[in-house]
């Protein structure tokens, strides 16, 4: 970890400004990924501005009567809130689907969504690792890539966006706020969020730098059975291998969100509309255009019946 | 004492206080945080400094050059010493690859600098500072591919053994098996992390560590560092696991010692948990063969298990073989180890080395081997069972009762429930059940201790055995309470300190039964002090309710001891009865499964370990002992692996993260039976060892209950789901 000096933000404005004029700052939130990745040097910022006081910790309705979520408000009261859980299973579902009880204490929802990936390669600095060190080539193609993404990989990267959240908050349609160091705000469709790896897999979302996250918005409730299924080798404490989230109404058609695909979460609305004829058609419009590993290309067929056994979950 | 005759009654056999089920004395100081653990001893006069290791960014080549020159200068550091600075060091005996010194890089991660600041922050980012300059040079790195060039390991190893002629009889045998089995590599992932302590002190060293084996480590890190072993004054009361990789001396220990002396004050060196799987040992992987052939009565008539391993030069292999020499009868038999050269860390002991893949594969092939004969499992190993040691039918088992063991395991399980494969389910779940052997041989090393009576009645035992959270302590206090007739509570352990008696060690499983031995062999030297001192014929006196007593004379222990007090010492001394007689352990597991029809994940459901291993000393710490061994079995089946990268040599997923161990979610249900037996032939305890032995064979019985399960047979480990969803029912 290097020296690094570090400041706790007093408000929204006063973050974003801070952040505008120093372009070696992070923000930083629970700290649970961003401490990790400094103690290795995959993150070397020279300053720490503290958004944990400015007031983000709150869940309030919108006025169309969804849900706007703090970017401060830490995993486990977002799964544990009373109309996430009635409205919105499938966040609270994926919430506590991920890390742990202490880790959840601590993670925000804007850390959540830009925790980076767990690309093996990526944690080893003495490796050749795009992500890490643009350039340098990528260590998993041709070596140990049995987590590694399945669809919208490139020649540059084919790491997964390790996120349980943002999987729900991609079914659910979810909004992200932000604010710039101009003070200029805007929204971002989670659609839009994340970005796929191209040749640029340093670049993973669209914030800009110095654009700070001050809330996701959920829109209306949507119903529907909501059913968040985590595949993964040992029982808890473990990134998926596939996971799956499913809003599925009693009429057959829903949303389907797949993680441990790809660098963002995967929903194609065109796999969704497939769904009355089963989750085998709808996995096959969803994967299309996967370029499996030799080491991952059981993550196909794993989607396939993961969905297979939601689809049937909602219906029984 | 030479143990070289079977043992008769003594007075461990009153029972009153060994084998009772005592918590561990030192519960509370763990529980309460004041065990204290080698990184963390302070003493409050003292400024430590601290130590971050650079571990070698390349697997195999030479270091041309090492720039520390912006390390140095780095806030707070004090001192940096590399590789090239200390030049060649002499190796210890039990070390493979070298722990540091010269400018050879043998495998990925080994230590090339320690860079010593004020503070562990200020360490650790100079650490980051220091370049370094490589010749790489091309490596061996894939065991697969190695195999054609394996060698023959030394004879000492026992290579090749063959009795009858296994080919005939395999070629004429009407039911015969061969298949391949491939164990991984595997790492300890205990939970301490090797850490040292150094302090100098003129030419004479105090190193507080973490390490099983005290006087290995006092050897070999005076051998290191060139030093007086007397000089070296080694500390490790406290060990936060170990699992085998604190067997032997690693870098921490050497890193600190250097560390230290270059910065002139006390340092303290943790190796970083992303440096452990590389850095130090592991579990090597394997490749076995195993063949059987039986009778349609289902007798094995012929049965060969070859294995193949790899290691650096100049290492050992992985004796994967071992107990298929004497687990099973059969007239024919041969087997054989094979060792591939290869630049991967270093392979050596982990929790059973040897036993536990051995049983991997064995133990699959027997369940095979049954399907084939259309018969039940555990008949099929009854049927098979041997009271003598199938090499030499002369030489009979001192006690073995896996008959036992797999009968009673049977009934309380309910091994009468199973159905055959792919036909019970609940819900979503394939639900199946599997059996296996545990097999693990009972080991005797010498081992000492000291014992001082004083005159408060209390009794001191010191020994360097060391208590890696197995219960030694615990143990160790009732074997001296029981040989004195005294409460627990008059007795004190001291351990892990090499001023002490040398001890066996923590280690094979021979730890419990063969450091107790030793403690009882000091009582008879402090219980014959204190008869001659109160003029007793030792012959007659009875030690008990804390009185010595003679006829009708009888003394309290604190008034016999006088103001000096009084003190025993022995070493505990092996004769022939190991060899007259095969000394092992044996048990029984079961394991239900389910598999979950869509995603293939398995999850245990329940497990049963019965155990026959000796006495058991303690039930409470022995149980501990057991599920925890069966908890490693379900890492080993379901999880671990270190994946290597055969393009860049080395262990990829090197952090906790990566490399997966069970978690309490994945243990639902954990029932152990302890065998009522006494070995006589064993020890004055006539108790064997048993921690390893509840590792033994688990993982296998997982793989036979997954196949009960789904019908899909996986012979290459860990099972994960990758391996069974192509076989699975359809569900879409
Ligand atoms: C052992 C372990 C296991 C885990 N397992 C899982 C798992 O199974 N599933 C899962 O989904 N996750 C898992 N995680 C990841 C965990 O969810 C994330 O670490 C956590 O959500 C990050 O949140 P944080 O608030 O701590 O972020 P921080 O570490 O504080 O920040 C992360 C990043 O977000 C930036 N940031 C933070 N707040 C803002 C803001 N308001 N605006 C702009 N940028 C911001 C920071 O600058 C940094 O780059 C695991 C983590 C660990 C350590
Ligand atoms: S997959 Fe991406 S993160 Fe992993 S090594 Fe390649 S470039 Fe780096």
């Amino acid at each position: 970890m290097r020296a690094f000096t570090y400041e706790r933000a007093s408000s929204v404005e006063a973050a974003a400004k801070a952040a505008a004029s120093n372009p070696e700052a992070k923000f930083i939130a629970g700290g649970t990924n961003l401490l990790d990745l400094m103690k290795l040097e995959i993150e070397t910022p020279t300053h720490l501005i503290d958004v944990n006081d400015i007031g983000l910790d709150k869940i309030e309705p919108t006025q169309d009567g969804g849900l706007r979520i703090g970017a401060l408000v830490r995993n486990t009261d977002l799964a544990a809130h009373e109309t996430v859980r009635r409205d919105y299973g499938l966040l609270s579902r994926a919430l506590l689907a991920g890390a742990s009880g202490q880790l959840r204490n601590k993670a925000s929802t804007a850390g959540n969504l830009l925790q980076r990936t767990r690309c093996p390669y990526f944690y080893d600095t003495n490796q050749p690792c795009n992500k890490r060190q643009p350039g340098s080539g990528c260590s998993a193609i041709g070596g140990f890539s049995r987590q590694h993404a399945v669809i919208g990989t490139s020649e540059a990267c084919i790491a997964t966006n390790p996120s349980d959240m943002a999987i729900a908050m991609r079914a659910l349609d979810a909004v992200v706020e932000t604010v710039k160091g101009d003070g200029s705000r805007r929204a971002i469709p989670i659609a839009d969020f994340h970005r796929l790896p191209g040749d640029t897999p340093h670049i993973e979302t669209v914030l800009e730098p110095g654009e700070m996250i001050t809330a996701v918005v959920l829109p209306p409730p949507i119903g529907g059975r909501q059913i968040y299924r985590k595949v993964r080798d040992r029982a808890s404490y473990a990134f998926a291998l596939v996971s799956v989230g499913a809003v599925i109404q009693s009429n057959g058609t829903g949303r389907i969100a797949v993680g441990g695909v790809a660098h963002k979460p995967w929903r194609v609305e065109a796999a969704e509309a497939e769904l009355p004829n089963g989750a085998r058609a709808a996995a096959h419009v969803l994967l299309a255009d996967a370029r499996p590993t030799e080491e991952n290309r059981f993550k196909v067929e794993l989607v396939e019946r993961t969905l297979a056994a939601v689809v049937s979950e909602a219906r029984g | 004492m030479q143990f070289d005759t079977p043992a008769t009654t003594n007075p461990i056999d009153r029972l009153k206080v060994v084998g009772q089920p005592i918590h561990r004395i030192d519960g509370e100081r763990k529980t309460t945080g004041r065990a204290i653990y080698a990184y963390e001893w302070n003493d409050p006069n003292v400024s430590y400094a601290y130590g971050y290791p650079v571990g070698a960014a390349i697997p195999k080549g030479r270091i041309k050059s090492m720039d520390v020159s912006d390390a140095k200068k780095a806030l707070g550091v004090l001192a940096v010493v590399t590789t090239l600075d200390v030049g060649d060091l002499k190796k210890g005996d039990f070390n493979t690859a070298k722990l540091f010194g010269g400018d050879q890089v043998q495998h990925y991660h080994q230590a090339i600098a320690v860079v010593v600041a004020e503070t562990f922050e200020q360490a650790r980012a100079a650490a980051a500072l220091v370049r370094v300059d490589y010749a790489e040079e091309k490596g061996a790195f894939d065991l697969e591919k190695a195999m054609d060039t394996a060698a023959k390991p030394e004879e000492s190893q026992e290579p090749d053994t063959a009795v009858g002629d296994f080919d005939a009889a395999f070629t004429s045998a009407p039911v015969t098996l061969d298949e391949t089995y491939t164990t991984p590599d595997q790492s300890h992932c205990m939970m301490e992390p090797h850490a040292s302590i150094a302090a100098w002190n003129g030419d004479e060293l105090t190193v507080w560590t973490s390490s099983q084996m005290i006087d290995w480590w006092r050897s070999d890190l005076a051998t290191t560092l060139g030093i007086d072993k007397e000089k070296l004054h080694l500390m490790s009361p406290f060990i936060g696991g170990g699992f085998g990789g604190k067997l032997f001396l690693r870098a921490d220990a050497v890193l600190a010692a250097f560390g230290a002396k270059a910065a002139g004050r006390p340092v303290k060196v943790a190796l970083p948990r992303p440096l452990m799987p590389n850095n130090t040992t592991h579990r090597p992987a394997t490749i076995q063969r195993i063949r059987i052939g039986a009778d349609r009565d289902g007798r094995i008539t012929a049965i060969a298990h070859q294995s193949w391993s790899g290691d650096l030069p100049g290492g050992g292999p992985e004796t994967a073989v071992n107990q298929t020499r004497l687990l099973y009868a059969g007239v024919n038999r041969m087997t054989a180890m094979r060792l591939a050269a290869l630049d991967l860390p270093e392979g050596n002991a982990m929790r059973a080395p040897g036993e536990a893949p051995g049983l991997m594969a064995l133990e699959i092939a027997i369940d095979e081997m049954a399907e084939k004969l259309a018969m039940d499992p555990v008949q099929f190993r009854i049927l098979n069972d041997t009271q003598v040691d199938p090499e030499n039918p002369e030489r009979p088992f001192s006690q073995r009762n896996l008959i036992g063991c797999l009968e009673l395991g049977a009934e309380r399980f309910g091994w009468n429930q199973r159905r055959g494969p792919g036909s019970r389910r609940d819900g979503n779940w394939l639900i199946g059940v599997g059996v296996a052997a545990a097999f693990r041989n009972n080991l005797l090393v010498p081992s000492g201790a000291r014992v001082r009576l004083d005159r408060e009645g209390i009794v001191t035992v010191e020994t360097d055995m060391t208590d890696i959270g197995t219960g030694s302590y615990t143990i160790i206090a009732q074997t001296a309470a029981e040989m004195l007739g005294l409460p627990i509570d008059k007795v004190a352990v001291r351990l892990g300190d090499s001023r002490f008696p040398v001890s066996a060690g923590s280690g094979g499983q021979f730890g419990g039964n063969c450091s107790t031995a030793g403690v009882y062999a000091a009582c008879v030297k402090l219980r014959e002090a204190i008869a001659q001192k109160l003029g007793f014929n030792s012959e007659d006196v009875v030690f008990e309710n804390g009185q010595v007593r003679s006829g009708n004379r009888a003394v309290p222990l604190a008034e016999a001891a006088g103001s000096d007090g009084l003190a025993g010492e022995d070493t505990i001394q092996w004769g022939d009865l190991s060899k007259t007689h095969q000394q092992s352990t044996f048990g029984a597991h079961f394991v239900e499964v389910g598999v979950d029809v869509a995603t293939g994940e398995t999850r245990i459901r329940r497990m049963l370990a019965v155990c026959a291993a000796g006495r058991i000393l303690n039930p409470i710490t022995a149980r501990s002992q057991v599920i925890g061994a069966m908890t490693m079995g379900v890492g080993g089946a379901l999880y671990e692996e270190l994946a290597v990268d055969t393009r860049s040599g080395f262990f990829v997923n090197h952090d906790l993260a990566g490399y997966e161990v069970p978690v309490h979610a994945d243990i639902p249900h954990q029932e152990v039976i302890f065998m009522n037996e006494t070995d006589p032939m064993s020890s004055p305890m006539k108790a064997k060892g048993v921690g390893e032995l509840g590792l033994c064979g688990v993982s296998a019985a997982i793989a036979n209950a997954i196949y009960n399960a789904t019908g899909i047979r996986v012979r290459h480990y860990p099972i994960t789901l990758d391996k069974l969803i192509g076989g699975l029912p359809d569900v879409a």
